[in-house]
């Protein structure tokens, strides 16, 4: 029996009550399973599944090689196109990826099961711990990645096949970018993230350097002196402002930092949580903070989104997952006032929205929903300094088809840059994509070009 | 209520649904069980002679191959006749028959190819009240090593006699069973013909291989270190059985010969298609030993709900109704044409159709039209050969639709002759006959 005290408190929950609360979402499909959701494939032709995938893995020849009974070789079907094919089989929103394209949604509103297949294969190949590619003759070129996330990986492990001599610098203290300090616990369990980092790694070649972060411990133009080419993968470090009175307040808290102590605690009951949680902001990271606040034993857990359900950038799936577990959502709401008592969060007063001439506004009826603690999920933004004349676009990096930017020999890729969604299979697919742009550049030993001027 | 009642050969059963002679039928507990959950009939566990019976091996006598979900599709056994005395097996029937005189009873005997044994064999076999005798031709291992089963079911002339000698000996109806392991059935089917039988039944098990064990390099089932070819049945051999049932129904020298169909009956459909092609009734094996005698149950009100549907009063409405229609490939018309047609909101664009054809067939299908995935039918490309609407994943998607008398052809550019022509008359066909004058 754990504690129903009001205010931020850990241990809210019986033990055991952890341990199934955090255990795996989606567990692996056992052989038997995989058979029968392999069967389900029609091995389409130029499949709609594999076109939407941003890393374009050959979905219809893995899925029959795990239905022959091959699931290595379909390990490296998906490999071959995305080293972290097995943390992308945990966290892709595949309801809005290859599973929405698949033409068994079409026909009978159920897909092919396509990420479960993709993790299936991928923890046979990892537990058996069988790998697939062999450094090429190493060619003398060495290349700086910074940041260690998913696109660094990606970069990284590209480069190393091709013979170079990879260095990441990462800030933080382990490798895995938000796959180690983002995603839901739920979504990677068994410490994952780290277990794939070590599989990418093994390749050889890579060096990663922990706790040197550009703009405080070197920048940009000391690695382009030092090395031929530079890949930045950086993520997003900032966090949007409530922009709300009282935000700084003991018990308002960023959606990520909560998260990511989350992640890092091996005892989840070590982590505190409030009995009434609201948590402002309609994404990814709202849904993964409300939920798991909610599975840590909040009684009462809100989400607050200023505008309407078909808006929020979470996926139906996330948001069903939400309020499957108990969490409340709400739209057309939005922060006006963090309401204190003793020093402390006791509320927050709400401002209820609508579309007025195109325009989000505030009708100018509030309310105030009582909370002992706040998230803020309203967005990450990009942050980094040391990076001298480096061109943005929409305070992003800006980057051309290839992900070069505008400066000589640096490209970037990820959630740092203008493109595509904040995913973690399009950032290894950029980061993946800059490597063999790279790759081409060093090995034509050619001028490179200046993309983005 | 469409009247399921069968007479076979005389014997008369509350529906025509049997059991084939085989595990299911191997005493008197099964056959209790198997009567009481509604089959029509048995043919006993085959007999053999009087004295120590055969052994079958204690290792795996069965292989298998599963389609999805492993679903069983066809099963491989090495297992011989009973393996239990031959007196046994007789005081059994006899108290079955007793119990259930409603039902058929047959005797499945397998004995050598020697007039005294099927003379001592058939007084002790017609002492139990069975109502006839089911010769065992086909069992394609073990036995026929020992000159038994199919080492007779393969020479037309021992069918012959052994059937003259089974007509001599007793009073019982003798209804021939024949092995498929040959290349023409009508040969088998007409021997048993002249030499009296009754019916013939068919098909027995074919000699297979049903999987190799990589591990191991031997065959499955793999019974200490080795294995050997054994009786292939189940779904997977019913269209090599339609086709031996048809082949006698339709021959002119077996014609109206009652046929006990059997091989890879499932389901009350797959029983309809066998009386249809001119079976009197059906004996069903595999799909009892993987689902277990209840399944008896969805054939007859299957059977019955699909006859009422269609009009059907009773089972000589619809027994040897399509044998008219089986043919020669030499007689079909050549000026029939059709073209397949896809419904465009029943495609869920998976291009299955279209890399078949593409690769494989006439080119005939789009992947795209103005740019954007879609699946179309060039007609002037079509063949009509069906190839797309077996792969195509959606039921009723694509289907063949026949063209009208007089309506262009866009692939030869000509209109449709109204006129039936085969290749017996075709121009190409060297030996064209002509026409009389
Ligand atoms: C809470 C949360 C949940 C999410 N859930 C999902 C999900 O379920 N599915 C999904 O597909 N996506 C999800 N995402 C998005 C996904 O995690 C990101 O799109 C993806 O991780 C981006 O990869 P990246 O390599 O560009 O950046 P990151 O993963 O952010 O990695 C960047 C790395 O760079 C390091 N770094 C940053 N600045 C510096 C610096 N100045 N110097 C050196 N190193 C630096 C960071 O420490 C980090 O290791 C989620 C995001 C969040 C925040
Ligand atoms: C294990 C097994 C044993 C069989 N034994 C006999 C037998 O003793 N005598 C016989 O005539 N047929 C025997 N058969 C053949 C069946 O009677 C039947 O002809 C064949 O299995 C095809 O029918 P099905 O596809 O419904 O199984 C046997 C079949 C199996 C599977
Ligand atoms: S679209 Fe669906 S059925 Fe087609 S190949 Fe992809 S997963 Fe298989
Ligand atoms: S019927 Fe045959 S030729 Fe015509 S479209 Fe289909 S596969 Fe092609
Ligand atoms: S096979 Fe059937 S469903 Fe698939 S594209 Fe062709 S017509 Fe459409």
């Amino acid at each position: 029996m754990g504690t129903t005290q009001s205010g931020i408190h850990r241990g809210r929950l019986a033990p055991t009550e952890y341990e199934t609360n955090f255990s795996d979402l989606h567990p692996r499909l056992d052989d038997h399973e995989a058979l029968v959701a392999a069967d389900r494939c029609y091995f389409c032709h130029d499949a709609p599944c594999m076109t939407a995938c941003p890393t374009s893995i050959d979905i219809p020849l893995f899925i029959r090689q795990i239905s022959t009974g091959n699931p290595i070789g379909s390990a490296k079907t998906i490999f071959d196109q995305n080293i972290l094919g097995g943390m992308c089989a945990r966290v892709c929103p595949t309801e809005t990826l290859c599973e929405q394209a698949c033409v068994r949604n079409t026909a009978e509103h159920r897909p092919v099961e396509i990420g479960r297949l993709q993790r299936y294969a991928t923890d046979v190949a990892m537990t058996e711990n069988k790998h697939f590619y062999e450094r090429a003759a190493r060619t003398g070129k060495a290349v700086a990645v910074v940041g260690a996330g998913p696109a660094g990986l990606a970069c990284a492990h590209r480069l190393a096949m091709n013979g170079h001599d990879v260095v990441i610098f990462e800030a933080r203290e382990k490798a895995g970018g938000l796959n180690e300090y983002g995603i839901a616990t739920y979504k990677a369990v068994d410490d994952f993230a780290q277990a794939e980092v070590d599989y990418v790694l093994s390749i050889g070649g890579i060096e990663v350097k922990n706790g040197l972060k550009l703009g405080r411990d070197f920048t940009l133009a000391d690695l382009t002196a030092n090395f031929d080419a530079v890949f930045l993968g950086m993520g997003l470090a900032g966090v949007n402002a409530l922009g709300a009175e009282g935000e700084n307040l003991p018990g308002v808290v960023d959606a990520v930092d909560f998260i990511a102590e989350l992640r890092q605690a091996t005892d989840k009951a070590t982590i505190p949580v409030g009995r009434r949680v609201v948590v402002i902001g309609g994404g990814m990271t709202a849904i993964d903070a409300a939920v798991q606040a909610k599975l840590l034993g909040a009684e009462e857990v809100t989400i607050c989104y200023r505008r309407g359900k078909e808006h929020m950038n979470a996926s139906e799936f996330e948001q069903d997952l939400a309020t499957s577990k108990g969490v409340m959502i709400r739209h057309w709401l939005q922060p006006k006032r963090v309401i204190a008592r003793d020093g402390h969060v006791a509320g927050i007063e709400v401002e209820y929205t609508e579309m007025r001439d195109g325009k989000l506004t505030g009708t100018g009826e509030t309310g105030v929903l009582a909370a002992d603690q706040i998230f803020k999920a309203i967005g990450q933004t990009f942050e980094a300094g040391g990076l001298g004349s480096l061109a943005m676009a929409g305070n992003r990096i800006a980057i051309d088809a290839e992900g070069r930017t505008s400066i000589a020999n640096v490209w970037a890729g990820g959630d740092c840059v203008k493109a595509g969604e904040d995913l973690t299979v399009t950032s290894v697919a950029q980061g993946r994509d800059a490597a063999d742009s790279i790759n081409r550049m060093l090995a034509a030993g050619a001028q490179p070009a200046v993309a983005v001027a | 209520m469409a009247d399921l009642r069968n007479t076979f050969v005389g014997i008369k059963s509350p529906n025509p649904f049997w059991l084939a002679s085989a595990p299911p039928t191997d005493k008197a507990y099964n056959v209790e069980r198997a009567f009481k959950a509604g089959w029509g009939g048995v043919v006993w566990k085959t007999l053999g002679e009087e004295g120590p019976p055969v052994v079958n091996v204690n290792g795996p006598r069965y292989g298998a191959i599963w389609g999805a979900d492993r679903r069983l599709l066809g099963l491989n056994n090495i297992e011989l006749i009973t393996d239990r005395d031959l007196y046994t097996n007789l005081r059994e029937m006899k108290q079955v028959k007793m119990n259930w005189p409603d039902r058929a009873l047959i005797a499945s005997i397998m004995v050598p190819c020697e007039e005294e044994s099927w003379k001592a064999i058939l007084p002790l076999v017609e002492e139990t009240g069975a109502d006839g005798i089911e010769l065992n031709f086909g069992c394609p291992h073990g036995m026929s090593e020992r000159g038994m089963g199919a080492a007779v079911g393969q020479v037309p002339e021992y069918i012959e006699m052994v059937v003259r000698w089974c007509k001599q000996y007793t009073r019982m109806p003798v209804i021939t069973k024949l092995t498929p392991n040959i290349t023409d059935i009508r040969k088998p089917a007409r021997a048993a013909k002249a030499g009296g039988t009754d019916a013939v039944s068919l098909i027995n098990t074919i000699n297979s291989i049903v999987s190799v064990d990589l591990d191991n390099f031997a065959p499955n089932p793999t019974v200490g270190g080795k294995g050997t070819h054994g009786g292939y049945c189940g779904p997977a051999v019913k269209p090599i059985a339609l086709n031996m049932v048809a082949e006698i129904a339709r021959d002119p020298e077996t014609y109206g010969l009652p046929i006990s169909g059997i091989g890879g009956i499932t389901t009350w459909h797959d029983a309809a298609e066998f009386l249809a092609l001119g079976a009197g009734n059906v004996q069903v094996c595999t799909a009892a030993m993987t689902y277990g005698f209840k399944i008896v149950q969805e054939m007859i009100t299957g059977l019955s709900s699909w006859m009422d549907a269609k009009g059907h009063r009773s089972l000589d409405d619809i027994i040897a109704r399509a044998v008219p229609n089986v043919t020669d490939w030499q007689y079909l018309n050549l000026n029939y044409i059709a073209k397949a047609r896809i419904d465009q909101d029943a495609c869920i664009k998976c291009g299955r159709c279209h890399i078949a054809c593409e690769d494989t067939s006439h080119q005939a299908i789009t992947q795209f039209v103005d740019g954007i995935r879609h699946f179309e039918v060039m007609e002037d490309e079509c063949v009509g050969c069906n190839l797309c609407v077996n792969v195509c994943p959606v039921e009723n998607c694509i289907t063949m639709v026949g063209l009208e008398p007089g309506v262009l052809d866009q692939r030869t550019g000509k209109p449709v002759d109204p006129n039936y022509a085969n290749w017996t008359t075709h121009p190409n066909n060297p030996m064209a006959k002509q026409a009389a004058e």
